[in-house]
């Protein structure tokens, strides 16, 4: 049990690090990419909006942050 | 030696570069508040891990995934940890985080080891070994997906594991020599980079991995194909750069309105 709760700590920090906001903005993004293809997108739909996607929620995680450091 | 090889080789010499001065701050400062009898043991420990995990994941992702499946899961790897440093050199270049991260760290591992219990195991302290084993251990898997995802993707997982290989032995030598954390090192400017690279490599092939979910399975592929990695680092710079100006901004911003309330 001991192992793995320290393999799971490990895991989280390793793929989470210290801001999970980024992860969660780079899943989410993946997942809008992944709809669009299940609905019949073609590659360059897919990648264009996938890449604009990661972007935004790059963006949106990060000025969050910002926010809080400065709320 | 091709121009694509010399690439290859600065990319995971750099990455690789950059983890194991993290790795290296944290075991000097086990090993000279705990002893380094503990931190040489966790370290040495962590390497004897980490070759079982490399030979381990190597035949994994080798072996059993296909293509786009190994692009999906390592790209979107590649992306979180590229995008968590870029992240931090935006901040830091703004002005809005400390610039020498690997000096507070130091100072904030070497607090935190002189005030920890001292229980010893065979001999060794346990809290100093603990902590090495686990900083070099971390650390080092990021630089095996490093140079395992860059020297699959290039055909040469040999030449990857050069330059990740090199830069371990250039940041142990430079640990020897100077025996403090390397805050020489411009490590903002190398993050930054590496941050853009990953991020770079990572949303190319997370993208291209997600044809694993179509009827073929095969990857996508992107309009302009492999130019299309040059399109987004310029992107990428672009936006960070941009991202940087306008935090700039605001802190300024702030900063002039808390002097008209302080006049």
């Amino acid at each position: 049990m001991r192992a793995l709760e320290v393999s799971w700590h490990f895991l989280v920090d390793l793929v989470v690090g210290d801001d999970p906001k980024v992860a969660v903005a780079v899943v989410l993004a993946l997942v809008v990419a992944g709809v669009l293809l299940l609905l019949g997108a073609g590659p360059t739909v897919v990648t264009g909006v996938g890449a604009l996607a990661i972007i935004v929620a790059f963006t949106v995680s990060l000025l969050l942050d910002v926010r809080k450091s400065a709320g | 030696m091709t121009a694509a090889s010399w690439a290859l080789l600065t990319s995971t010499f750099v990455a690789s570069f950059v983890e194991c001065v993290e790795a290296l701050t944290i075991v000097l400062a086990m090993g000279i508040t705990r002893g380094w009898r503990a931190a040489i043991a966790g370290t040495l420990t962590a390497l004897a891990g980490l070759v079982v995990f490399a030979i381990a994941a190597g035949y994994a992702l080798t072996t059993w995934l296909p293509t786009s499946a190994l692009q999906l899961v390592v790209g979107t790897l590649l992306l979180i940890f590229g995008l968590q440093w870029l992240r931090k050199a935006i901040l830091r270049t703004a002005g809005l985080k400390a610039l020498h991260d690997e000096e507070a760290e130091y100072a904030e591992q070497t607090e935190s080891a002189r005030s920890a219990r001292s229980d010893t195991v065979m001999g060794l302290d346990a809290f100093g070994y603990i902590v090495s084993l686990k900083a070099v251990f971390l650390e080092g898997v990021e630089v095996i997906f490093i140079v395992l995802t860059f020297g699959l993707n290039a055909d040469n997982v040999a030449l990857a594991s050069v330059g990740g290989g090199a830069a371990a032995i250039v940041v142990l030598a430079l640990g020897l020599v100077v025996h403090r954390p390397l805050s020489a090192v411009p490590e903002n400017t190398l993050k930054y980079v590496v941050g853009l690279l990953l991020t770079t490599f990572g949303t190319f092939w997370s993208l291209e991995g997600l044809g694993i979910f179509t009827s073929a399975g095969d990857s996508l592929h992107w309009w302009g194909g492999d130019w299309a990695l040059l399109a987004l680092l310029l992107f990428w710079a672009a936006m960070s750069q941009a991202l940087i100006w306008g935090l700039r901004e605001r802190l300024d911003r702030r900063s002039a309105r808390t002097e008209e309330v302080a006049v």
